[in-house]
């Protein structure tokens, strides 16, 4: 919402300084989003008389002038037709900024003539589009009178961000009734009676649609209609609406200033009466913002026997608008249902000054006083010795709107916790025009009544609202809420306990936390495992690369890497934390650590025992059981199986389960989905279901008790020689089952396949660890542990020791 | 006979000093003290001596046989030390070649942020709550004091989402959360107060340019109990910025605006200075304010939303606040672009991002360089 100062003080009598006006404005609640001193920019220009004007010796159409200004004479060259010896401009100095051309002006030659400054247009002044010639000013005004004042421009804009509620201050008049609560000035009467019609109103008006609740009508004859005073272009330039015709700005007047919007029809063009009725959804209207509209089914039209005419309280139509020859001009007045201007604007994507406060809700009141407003404006500039007007036609009433909300005061000292003593409290509601009585029975109590141009106002919370903005937030003392007690409890969920230590053991094993979007493409999306939910497709993606709740992150990562390759960074490691969705319901989603390593694992490195490798399965392998440690799960428990889903490679991948439940999944990158998002480097990625892993039984802090033995460990090597499709996983378990009670350990450090090994066979060579327990093993006791090792794997494995 | 003793002392000393190398050293203690060395050949000739004779000599032989063993150990050493450093000297290597290769991972910021104001939130006695981000009209809107068609809904460019046939009323209607409001009415709906929460998450809206991200992530804070006042929001927030930003003394203002979900309704700002091209959050040292700085939106729970939330706002009440992490993170490392949170690319990750190892805490305090 924009005004100036001086369209303020129309309605405010007040000696307050702009910059206290300013402060006022954003501690009510109507913050300043900008100031702007319109005269700024205009200040470098001045009247300056021309004393000579020369033809160019170089050229036929430009002048040499002779200036003078307030700083002397000046020569400039002008290319004008209408420069001449004797007329008063307005002369621009070198080193200003001339707005229309978005330049500052330099001396300069123009066909080896020095030209000091320039002789403005309007168009280079911003005024208008007119450069025909330069601007003649009055002769009667002085050399260095500035441009500003002349054209009405020592203004100060003020543009504040209004916030929804306050449908009242969407006029002037309505910011400048705050202020004068906030005890800064006086709200100036208006008049408002009724100009008396001499005569009935000849066109009628019927409602037949309950969303238009009031419609008032009057026919003023013999108006002469026309461009508008200086004085009301000046007003609606300031604040950017561009004049029209002085019928048309009436109403952008009476917008801008009341709150109050209007609109004119030509009655010559309106044929019989006019009928609000919903509209069947098969019209279209050519409306006066240059625009066709289709419009909806259900807006609230204005028809007259000619079919459609008008979108109530959103946008006017072509066929019965006013134009600069308009001499008998219809004026509408009325009060539409909020909701259903707001929902046929949304409908069909009309934005206007009129929709805008009549969805936030115009003052009830003043649907009548306004017309007589506006009437005053029609009579004072278009008003001739012939004008007539007409009684005002009114169909429909103001809907009831009054209502009385008790409130003890002392709840403000409750809510807001500042003691604002009650005649305080008082004072500042009826400023802002709330009628209170007390209520007789109970002491404190009070009836109030909210005016009708606050229909914001609900409950006693509102009411206190306005008593503590009035009164200033800046008032309430802030008080701690430190808890008096210690905390005894984690605050934050087990889940986001773990979220955070997925993420610091991700990053601490060298993968990069990324933040990524929710939603990813649809095509995509069904690579990674969405089931073709179109549940969880959105209906208004932002494109149609963002149009699906992406079921993995794995996605989203392949492709950052996929980015940073292509800026030359192949050999990336990236991670996040974060949700997938299954369905659309509450618990349709799962929390998620993921990450991705692409290209190599190991750079090129003069150190002879690190050789650059390609990133593969156990790399992330690795990453997916430090996810699972640092969230508590016992990963070393957890089974291993080769189902992982189909975007993994098929023999490089893998799935750990305790239990039922999926924990973490991990592999290669299947290398046809790699193709399909055009990746040309390998990578390997995992993901960990967060919300999977059993919660830790034990609640308490205490540890089990640890023993430890006192006989030192050996070790004894194996190499068994077994089937391919033996998995080490099987082999060791075997080993282990050997001796559960001493063996603590078994690992494989070697395997072999090639000479000396039959063909569908390997060698695995084993390490296996034994603890003594109760004391150091005796050679016998030795052998006959490792013949149990090796009846085990044979007999579980189908392993042979391998000669 | 002492005179033997001597001369035989200054030869092996000799040995021993000339003895180059430890094979050398060897020899020279096998041919003194070795069994047949010149020292044990005078040990044996003592039997045959007198027992004074013997007990002098005897003497002066132990001393000569330690003082032999002592200046063998003592060139031992030598003779180690300097083939040791013989050795060194061929084994240098060039240091300036790099360490072998340790990876590095980095927190994002907005993570850091949430996890500074957990911290921050913990502290003072709020736990966290969490809530889904397919939401429905109801949570979203609805019960926040939205009623359909109002206006405000507007103000946030929705993403739906299709119509979930199988639920019931305004809970048909699926949406992505636009704010994190949304976790107030299941938290109040789901627990018993008082309530004293803060919650994170993506919040998302139908916004792609400069200044907006389809998807942003947003902080919520409820306290409910039957005495929580203005004066308790203002101090929290305050205290909640001092702490954030470090700055003890840090001034704010809180001015009247609206949200649908509480009343009265404020915005807070942070004093702060433009002169000279950058930012510099805090007053000036007079204690005058060149410029604020819009924080977060934040207000007492509106009536409606209490009732929504089977609450008797006549006993009931409290505030609400929320706010944008990312912009609370660029606010506080100078991150200049929004957008760049979201793009994933290693060198802003490793520029802005944070070390895993060292996670805020209330005892480094929250600020990490």
């Amino acid at each position: 919402m924009k005004f100036t100062i001086n369209w303020l003080k129309k309605h405010l009598d007040t000696n307050a300084s702009t910059q206290e006006i300013c402060d006022k404005l954003t501690n009510i609640g109507l913050e300043l989003e900008e100031f702007e001193d319109l005269s700024a920019v205009y200040e470098p220009f001045k009247v300056a008389y021309v004393e000579s004007a020369e033809k160019h010796p170089d050229a036929d159409k430009l002048k040499v002038c002779q200036v003078k200004t307030k700083d002397g004479t000046m020569q400039v060259v002008c290319g004008a037709p209408n420069a001449r010896t004797g007329m008063k401009g307005l002369f621009a100095p070198c080193g200003s900024y001339i707005p229309g051309l978005d330049m500052e002006l330099k001396k300069s030659k123009i066909r080896g003539v020095e030209s000091n400054g320039m002789l403005v247009s309007e168009r280079e002044m911003c005024l208008s589009d007119e450069h025909q010639g330069i601007i003649e000013v009055d002769d009667s005004l002085e050399i260095g009178t500035s441009m500003a004042s002349i054209y009405g421009l020592d203004e100060k804009l003020i543009e504040i961000g209004l916030t929804p509620n306050r449908a009242d201050c969407a006029g002037v008049r309505g910011i400048a009734r705050d202020l004068a609560a906030a005890g800064l000035g006086t709200l100036k009467d208006i008049d408002d009676s009724p100009v008396e019609g001499t005569f009935p109103c000849p066109i009628n008006v019927i409602i037949e649609d309950d969303g238009c609740k009031m419609f008032c009508g009057r026919l003023i004859k013999n108006v002469k209609n026309g461009p508008s005073p200086t004085w009301v272009q000046n007003l609606l330039k300031n604040v950017g609406l561009r004049p029209i015709s002085a019928l048309v700005d009436i109403t952008n007047l009476m917008t801008m200033e009341y709150a109050r919007p209007l609109h004119v029809f030509d009655a010559d063009k309106v044929k019989g009466n006019m009928v609000l009725r919903k509209t069947t959804g098969d019209e279209e209207i050519d409306a006066l913002n240059d625009k066709s509209y289709d419009v909806v089914e259900g807006a609230i039209g204005i028809y007259d026997d000619s079919g459609l005419i008008s979108l109530a309280g959103t946008v006017g139509g072509v066929s019965t608008s006013c134009e600069q020859d308009t001499v008998n001009v219809f004026v509408e007045s009325a009060y539409f249902d909020p909701m259903r201007i707001a929902r046929a604007g949304r409908d069909m994507g009309v934005s206007s000054d009129a929709r805008y406060r009549f969805e936030r809700g115009v003052d009830p009141e003043f649907t009548r006083p306004g017309m007589e407003v506006a009437t005053r404006l029609v009579l004072e500039i278009c008003g001739t010795d012939e004008t007539e007007v007409s009684e005002i036609v009114q169909a429909g009433d103001i809907p009831e709107w009054k209502r009385v909300i008790e409130f003890d005061p002392s709840y403000t000292k409750k809510l807001c916790g500042v003691d604002v003593p009650a005649k305080e409290q008082i004072s500042i509601l009826e400023r802002l025009g709330f009628a209170i009585e007390k209520s007789s029975s109970d002491g404190g109590m009070l009836k109030i009544s909210p005016p009708s141009w606050r229909g914001d106002i609900e409950g006693k919370a509102d009411l206190t609202e306005e008593v503590a903005r009035i009164y200033g937030f800046e008032n309430i003392e802030p008080v701690s809420v430190r808890s008096e007690k210690a905390v005894t409890s984690s605050a934050e969920t087990v889940k986001l306990s773990r979220a955070r230590a997925a993420r610091s053991a991700m990053a601490a094993s060298g993968l990069s936390e990324c933040v990524t979007w929710s939603f990813m493409n649809k095509d995509l999306a069904s690579a990674f495992g969405s089931n073709d939910n179109s549940s969880l497709t959105l209906c208004n993606p932002i494109s149609s690369e963002l149009d699906q709740m992406r079921p993995s992150i794995l996605p989203n990562l392949i492709e950052a890497a996929g980015r940073n390759a292509d800026r030359g960074f192949y050999d990336v490691s990236l991670c996040e934390v974060g949700p997938v969705f299954r369905s659309a319901k509450a618990d349709g989603q799962d929390y998620m650590a993921a990450g991705v390593r692409a290209n190599n694992k190991t750079p090129r490195h003069w150190a002879s025992d690190i050789t650059e490798r390609a990133v593969d399965a156990y790399d992330v392998k690795a990453d997916a059981m430090a996810v699972l440690e640092a969230c508590g799960a016992p990963a070393a428990k957890a089974q291993i199986s080769t189902d992982a889903p189909e975007y993994y490679h098929p023999g490089r991948s893998g799935v750990l389960r305790l239990g039922k439940n999926v924990i973490a999944q991990f592999g290669e990158i299947h290398p046809a989905i790699l193709d399909q998002m055009g990746i040309k480097t390998p990578m390997a990625g995992f993901e960990v279901f967060l919300e999977n892993i059993p919660e830790p039984r034990s609640k308490g802090t205490s540890r089990p008790l640890l023993a430890l033995s006192p006989f030192q460990p050996l070790t004894r090597d194996f190499a068994f020689v077994v089937k391919d499709e033996v998995s080490a996983e099987d082999l060791v378990r075997a080993a282990k089952s050997g001796d559960k009670k001493l063996i603590s350990d078994a690992r494989v450090f070697d395997i072999y396949k090639g000479k000396g090994i039959e063909g569908g066979h390997k060698s695995v060579a084993l390490s296996v660890t034994i603890e003594p327990v109760d004391a150091t093993l005796s050679d016998e006791q030795l052998d006959a542990l490792m013949n149990n090792v090796i009846d085990a794997v044979a007999n579980k494995c189908g392993g042979v020791l391998r000669a | 006979m002492m005179n033997d003793i001597d001369t035989l002392k200054n030869e092996i000393s000799g040995e021993i000093r000339n003895a180059n190398d430890l094979k050398a050293l060897d020899d020279v203690r096998v041919s003194a003290l070795g069994k047949k060395g010149r020292i044990t050949a005078v040990m044996k000739t003592l039997g045959k001596m007198s027992e004074d004779e013997r007990k002098e000599k005897g003497q002066a032989l132990n001393a000569l046989k330690d003082e032999v063993a002592a200046l063998i150990k003592k060139q031992e050493i030598a003779l180690k030390k300097q083939e040791l450093d013989a050795r060194l000297v061929t084994e240098k290597l060039d240091m300036t070649l790099d360490a072998r290769p340790r990876e590095k991972g980095y927190i994002h910021p907005i993570s850091q942020t949430i996890e500074e104001l957990t911290a921050i939130f913990a502290d003072m006695g709020f736990s966290v709550a969490e809530g889904p981000d397919i939401e429905d009209d109801f949570y979203n809107f609805t019960a926040l004091n939205f009623p359909p068609g109002h206006p405000a809904r507007e103000m946030q460019d929705t993403f739906f989402l299709p119509d979930d046939p199988s639920e019931k009323g305004e809970h048909v209607k699926k949406l992505l959360r636009t704010h994190t409001s949304s976790v107030q009415i299941r938290h109040m709906q789901n627990n018993q107060p008082p309530h004293k929460i803060v919650c994170f998450g993506r919040t998302y809206r139908s916004d792609y340019d400069m200044t907006h991200t389809p998807m942003f992530h947003q902080m919520e804070g409820l306290m409910i109990d039957k005495t929580t006042h203005m004066g308790h929001l203002k101090g929290c927030l305050q205290d909640f910025v001092r702490a954030f930003f470090e700055l003890d003394d840090l001034t704010v203002q809180f001015r009247p605006s609206f949200f649908p979900f509480v009343e009265p309704g404020a915005e807070m700002d942070i004093a702060c200075s433009r002169k000279g091209g950058g930012l510099k959050l805090g007053a000036n040292k007079d204690g005058s304010v060149d410029d604020w700085l819009e924080i977060l939106g934040c207000g007492m729970v509106h009536p409606n939303v209490l009732k929504n939330c089977g609450l008797d706002p006549d006993e009931y009440q409290g505030f609400a606040f929320g706010m944008g992490i990312e912009r609370m993170a660029m606010l506080k490392y100078g991150i200049p672009d929004l957008r760049t949170f979201f793009e994933s690319d290693v060198r802003w990750l490793a520029h802005y991002g944070f070390d895993p190892l060292d996670r805020p805490n209330n005892a480094t305090g929250v600020k990490r360089a």
